[in-house]
């Protein structure tokens, strides 16, 4: 690049960027936060690491292993790892497998998608894949039912390699103000021909399933020990795609504890002759109510017995964003 | 998301929360409809054959 591009390229992000910190709106996006652990997702649905979720549609035969990964490129040093353990056999014309990660609706105003001055976007992510081949990766406006979808290509297999995309600006559909999902990034991995059968839909409208992968040629399913590992991610408004901004490991957990944590206990009292009820509160407020699950069987000791769940078992009775109040049962002792 | 039961659970005569399993995880589910597996819950009762089971 010349010293001329590189002022106009220093221009263009002054004016239409962000020019200093909070530039990059995903969470996570050095995969450093792993709260839940490697996972052994039989359907295939999990996350790898925090904020990223795989999902499948119609498969029936797929295992894969998720997990957080210490192979990373140069400045980072983790990604998520998505490794075939069992194959599926034949890819239907529904069958889909991608990995995911949204942002919310409230944090996107800066885009200013559904006005006249809405702003491009600029998505920049090191990809890698034991499998070569063209990749399909669509931005879905949940607000407004609306996708842009892109290729991105794997030349050289098991090599990290940068890709940068400019997500165009929509002066249609506007993000609600709101807690609700507003953009989500899909990475697809494979998917059949329902999804593959039109022509890419390269500019934002109304999501066309046909059109949303057209042109991938991939299915990372196709054999056991396939892989596919991503690190990097950053999503920033303007066409100049930056260095990646890499934060603290204690901010992005911050952040990431929004959306999942892990509480190990709370006020404990006795309701009934085999259950307990716990209040735990919440680090920072999350973004809805959670789901509550259980994590082993608990043991409560009353100073004078030992009383244990005979299996888990959890139910919400109240709660809001900032803490829980849980019915807890089985306990025998 | 793949959802193989649902049963409400009641706290003096009052539904509070769905128990599932999701995606082969056992769950309670808060009636908010901003959580993303309570609007899926929904969407899998809504579907022939499908129905959240009344509280015991």
């Amino acid at each position: 690049m010349t010293k001329a591009a590189e002022l106009a390229k220093i221009g263009e992000a002054v004016t239409s960027g962000q020019i200093g910190g909070r530039r990059n709106l995903v969470i996570n996006g050095a995969m450093q936060v792993n709260q839940r652990g490697t996972i052994d997702a039989a359907n295939g649905n999990g996350f790898p690491v925090d904020r990223f979720k795989c999902t499948v549609a119609a498969l029936d035969q797929l295992v894969v292993a998720l997990s957080q990964d210490s192979s990373a490129p140069a400045g980072f040093a983790n990604s998520l790892e998505i490794e075939i353990t069992t194959v599926e056999d034949a890819l239907a014309a529904n069958e889909t497998f991608v990995l995911e990660t949204r942002l919310e609706s409230q944090d996107l105003q800066q885009v200013q998608k559904g006005t006249a001055t809405a702003k491009t976007m600029s998505l920049t992510f090191y990809v890698k894949s034991s499998v070569t081949g063209n990749y399909a990766l669509q931005a879905l406006d949940s607000d407004n039912g609306r996708s842009v979808a892109f290729l991105y290509a794997i030349s050289v297999a098991d090599t990290w390699e940068k890709k940068s995309i400019l997500i165009p600006a929509d002066t249609t559909g506007a993000f609600a103000d709101d807690n609700g999902i507003g953009l989500s990034l899909v990475w697809f991995l494979a998917a059949g021909t329902n999804f593959t059968s039109g022509t890419l839909q390269s500019a934002w409208a109304g999501t066309t399933n046909a059109n949303l992968a057209a042109g991938h040629n991939v299915n990372i399913m196709a054999n056991t020990d396939n892989n596919w590992s991503l690190t990097g991610v950053q999503l920033e408004v303007g066409s100049v795609a930056t260095p990646f901004e890499h934060r603290s490991f204690g901010e992005e957990l911050a952040m990431c504890q929004r959306y999942f944590q892990t509480v190990m206990t709370g006020t404990i009292n006795v309701s009934s002759s085999s259950g307990i009820n716990m209040n735990p509160q919440f680090f920072g407020t999350m973004r809805a109510t959670p789901s509550v699950g259980q994590e082993g069987v608990f043991n409560v000791n009353d100073r004078a017995t030992n009383n244990t769940q005979s299996s888990t078992d959890v139910s919400i009775y109240a709660g809001d964003t900032r803490g829980i109040a849980v019915n807890m049962g089985n306990f025998s002792g | 998301m793949n959802i193989t039961n649902a049963k409400y659970f009641q706290d003096n005569g009052k539904n509070c929360s769905i128990n599932c399993t999701i995606d082969g995880q056992e769950l309670s589910v808060p009636l908010d409809p901003a959580n993303t597996d309570y609007q899926a819950i929904l969407e899998w009762a809504a579907i022939d054959g499908n129905s959240i089971e009344a509280a015991d």
